[in-house]
């Protein structure tokens, strides 16, 4: 019989206080198997790991219990300790007496009679454990960042300066995202533009990075260090190699469309680059809206072109390509406004969003920075801000906070008094959030200098009279209603996840919440991680983000797929299922029912009665395997098993829970 | 039969022009309606008030006849009593409640019976073209403020339309020619019964909404409420004095302007029973030069 040793953590009192220990301890020793039981303040700790690889050696364990916390918490400690003394880690069983028993009772005697169940079911367990041994997966060393906004922008710059090759894919066709929509950034005011230019030029010229923009993931296969990327990339209608950026098609083409870059406030040709400073700087053909695309007739930009590289011919690519790892920084978009029927709900034109007022403010938008109200054209004297437009408010479904509403309304109101030194602005609030280096400074600044006028309170209405808006809402502080006529509203509308958010994640293979955020593998210890391996998040496509946060993740995130990038081969999860050939059938239901597509039916020669005969049998493919389970449930012969949780394991379990 | 009529008390009192002009254009568009027999006081205002229980049975006694006199629905002009049937309707989705209200009413409901206002019957159960067919004198060129007041679109889970900017009037007067105009009252409060308790308060509430009304270059106001027409129709001269400005506003029911535009009598929709004048403004609307 195996010797087996049991460790029973006190977790300082939050397991102790509601589970006698020493009691667990002694009626472990008491099992048959278990050659040493012994209890501890804190297992995890550096003495408490000592103390298991001491007894260990002295007692010459085959396996060990240790009954703590949950898995998830400290088993990779526990076997790293068992791998540290000469034993295999998946010798090894924690049994979770903590969130599982401790924090959810409150009784200390039935308390420990439950952490003695768990801990015999344990010790069941292990006596049936067999070593494990992971399999080795290569990798591919180039990595893919879906999403060129900065967070992209600034991870792949950071993968290919360490070294590696790596694809930066948008479904725009210019890189830039957000970040190129903006006017000034908070706090310091400087261009949004001049900082962020550089940097598309920068990571367009590196020769490590290979621009992929005007396409899309169309799916997923393989695994880490192996993923196999179908990308659609959109018909441009022009010839890329060929073409200049003279920009002389886009001067001569007939047909113009409000341009979504502008926010529909100013129009752009059928034929287009988005903005000036777009990179790549060639232009494409948006197809709906060409008048020789739909109807035959036209062309002028054929005729024009001085390098001929107008293909109408033109078709969508598909490419499948593979990479080792993928950092997915798809971002945000704004939240749509039409939710607030009582601001109007996007019908009345002089209540806009932040995003329009960025492009009014800009010097090279649709009014040349010129402030001009949609409706009229006027300049605005009054101006009223409203927050938390699709942020903080349950009934829309958008409880959380947008992060940086409350620092670009502080921004927008300061550029707003220096563009227009006579208007006033008034900034309707809930709370102002200003967490972040030199933020509650600008604010300060905004109110004092820049003649702010903050109201601590919601506006349950606006309205148009005439050419004024009618902005109803209450003072809290005062407690008094409150009235303003006004020139302009600017909501300040939060961010939402993009609106195929879920839809790529599922392609991806990566979680998300309720509201369509990707999900971090952990949220204070593992934020830039997903829970698939080898695959990565930066930026707003995680959570509302500014700019300095959604770099720094793409640098985290740039770190984490290059510590992947320089191994050459990653040691797999040995956890996955087994097939036991001699028992399978070949049925073939597993095959089926795996939604990692990991298995396949393959012919097997056995020599029967002196003959050579061929049947089918399931085989599975290391890599792919997640350890499920599903087949081994699936399995009719019982020829399925999962590494580490045998059916034979799982019984012995069972047994021992029910013979107490 | 598909409608059972509940007309509740206002339509034979404050709101007798509405009465008279829901069962001229009901009997004129020969709708498969015909009123609840024995229906009771739907409870309106002063039931909910006073006891939650007694303000939801009230109204179930009536969603209760009506199922045994076999029709489907409920079809309720006044916008306070339809708020009340719904809230009877949806408290008996709730099996609790609904067997304390039979308790209390000893009658069955079978939960089925949905409870809905005539405006929203007339603008989505009768189709274009057989409204287009009825129309003898289009609403050409006439503006109008659809006022729906609160009782129709609050709370949610009553509400027949949007709480913000409710539309189905608004598309109903379209269909009758008339151009709604676009303003910010739709749903404020008229001042309710404030005008009996808080008069300065309740007339001050009546005048911002007539007051809007005209800043949006309307000529008229459309109601499917009683509640809103007293106070809008019968204090709009005090709103006058209050606000220092004459108004001259009509106030329609939007069953009278169906029936103005089918081409029934003025008398029969009652249109010579209100306190604003508002048989001139119809009359001098441009008369359509055929038929």
């Amino acid at each position: 019989m195996k010797r087996i040793g049991v460790f029973v953590c006190h977790c300082g009192s939050n397991i102790a206080h509601t589970v006698d220990c020493k009691q667990v301890a002694d009626e472990a020793a008491a099992m048959p198997g278990v050659v040493h039981a012994q209890e501890y303040k804190y297992m995890c700790s550096e003495p408490g790991q000592v103390l298991i690889q001491e007894a260990v050696k002295e007692h010459n364990l085959d396996g060990y219990v240790v009954t703590a916390c949950s898995p998830r918490m400290h088993e990779t400690t526990f076997r790293k300790c068992a791998g540290r003394c000469g034993l295999n880690p998946y010798m090894v069983e924690q049994v979770n007496i903590r969130e599982h028993c401790s924090w959810v009772h409150a009784d200390k005697e039935a308390g420990t009679e439950k952490a003695i169940d768990l801990m015999r079911m344990g010790v069941a367990k292990v006596l049936k454990n067999e070593p494990l041994k992971a399999a080795t997966i290569p990798m591919t060393k180039r990595a893919l960042v879906i999403g060129a906004g900065i967070a992209g922008i600034q991870a792949a710059l950071d993968i290919a300066d360490n070294g590696f090759p790596v694809t930066l894919l948008d479904r725009e066709h210019s890189i830039g995202g957000r970040m190129a929509q903006i006017d000034k950034t908070f706090p310091t005011l400087d261009c949004s533009a001049c900082i962020l230019t550089p940097k598309m030029v920068e990571v367009a010229q590196h020769p490590n990075v290979e621009l992929m923009t005007y396409a899309e993931v169309e799916s997923v296969g393989g695994f880490i260090g192996s993923f196999d990327v179908t990308i659609r990339k959109k018909a441009r209608y022009v010839d890329t190699k060929r073409c200049t950026g003279c920009g002389a098609c886009i001067q001569k083409c007939p047909s113009k469309v409000p341009s979504e870059f502008e926010m529909e406030m100013g129009p752009r040709k059928s034929i287009y680059v988005p903005f000036p400073q777009a990179v790549p700087n060639k232009p494409v053909i948006d197809a709906p809206h060409c008048r020789y695309l739909q109807t035959g007739k036209c062309g002028i930009c054929k005729k024009i072109c001085p390098t001929d590289a107008i293909r109408f011919d033109d078709q969508d690519e598909v490419v499948t390509e593979r990479f080792g790892t993928i950092v997915v920084a798809t971002g945000y978009q704004q939240f749509d406004i039409s939710a607030y029927e009582e601001y109007g709900g996007g019908r009345i034109p002089d209540v806009i969003t932040g995003m329009h007022l960025e492009r009014l403010l800009n010097a090279s938008g649709p009014t040349s920075g010129k402030i001009k109200r949609p409706s009229d054209g006027k300049e605005p004297k009054n101006i009223v801000f409203i927050k938390c437009v699709g942020s903080r408010d349950e009934a829309k479904n958008r409880p959380y906070c947008s992060k940086t509403c409350c620092m670009y309304v502080a921004k927008q109101a300061t550029l707003l008094k220096e563009k227009l030194p006579a208007s006033k602005s008034y900034i309707f609030y809930m709370d102002v959030r200003t967490g972040g280096k030199n933020y509650e400074e600008f604010y300060r600044r905004t109110q004092v200098d820049y003649d702010g006028h903050y109201i601590r309170g919601r506006v349950s209405k606006i309205f148009q009279v005439g050419d004024r808006l009618i902005v109803r809402g209450d003072d809290s502080l005062l407690g008094r209603p409150v009235e303003i006529e006004a020139d302009l509203v600017v909501l300040a509308a939060g961010m939402d996840p993009q609106h195929d958010a879920r839809e790529l994640a599922r392609t991806l293979g990566i979680a998300y919440d309720a509201h369509g955020w990707y999900t971090e593998a952990h949220p204070k210890l593992k934020p830039v991680e997903t829970q698939t391996g080898g695959i990565f998040l930066a930026g707003a496509c995680q959570g509302p983000k500014d700019i300095p946060d959604s770099v720094a993740q793409g640098s985290a995130a740039a770190v984490k797929a290059s510590a992947l990038l320089t191994k050459t081969e990653l040691t797999g999860e040995p956890m996955i299922a087994q097939c036991n050939e001699a028992m399978c059938s070949g049925c073939g239901l597993c095959v089926t029912i795996c939604p990692y597509k990991a298995i396949t039916r393959q012919p097997k020669q056995e020599r029967i009665h002196g003959k050579m005969r061929e049947r089918m049998v399931s085989t599975i493919n290391s890599g792919l395997c997640q350890g499920c389970g599903a087949c081994t449930v699936a399995c009719p012969s019982s020829a399925m098993n999962m590494g580490g949780f045998s059916d034979e394991q799982i019984m012995a379990e069972v047994d021992a829970l029910c013979q107490r | 039969m598909r409608y059972g009529y509940y007309p509740g008390c206002s339509l034979t009192g404050t709101g007798i022009e509405y009465g008279l002009s829901a069962d001229a254009v009901i009997r004129h568009l020969n709708m498969d309606m015909k009123e609840i027999r024995d229906w009771n006081c739907c409870g309106a205002s002063s039931a909910h008030n006073h006891d939650p229980l007694l303000s939801i049975a009230l109204p179930a006694r009536n969603l209760a006849l009506a199922e045994q006199q076999g029709f489907r629905e409920v079809a309720v002009p006044c916008a306070a009593c339809y708020q009340r049937i719904k809230a009877a309707e949806v408290a008996a989705r709730d099996p609790l409640k609904r067997r304390e209200m039979e308790e209390v009413i000893e009658e069955e409901l079978s939960g089925a019976i949905v409870a809905r206002s005539l405006l929203e019957i007339m603008v989505h159960d009768i189709d274009d073209s057989a409204l287009a067919a009825q129309i003898r004198r289009p609403l050409q060129g006439l503006k109008v403020a659809c006022y729906y007041g609160c009782l129709l679109v609050k709370p949610r889970a009553i509400a027949m339309d949007e709480a913000e900017n409710p539309m189905t009037m608004d598309h109903l007067m379209e269909r009758l020619g008339a151009t709604p105009v676009e303003w910010g009252y739709k749903t404020e409060c008229c001042g309710g019964s404030l005008t009996l308790t808080r008069p300065d308060t309740g007339v001050q509430m009546t005048a911002e909404v007539l007051k809007y009304a005209k800043l949006a270059g309307a000529d008229c106001v459309v109601t499917p409420c009683p509640l809103c027409t007293s106070n809008l129709d019968m204090r709009q001269g005090t709103a006058e004095k209050k606000l220092g400005r004459s108004l001259g506003l009509p106030i329609y029911y939007f069953t009278e302007l169906m029936g103005f535009a089918f081409g029934l009598p003025m008398k029969t929709l009652g249109l010579d029973r209100h306190f604003v004048e508002a048989t001139g403004l119809l009359q001098s609307l441009p008369v359509p030069a055929s038929g």
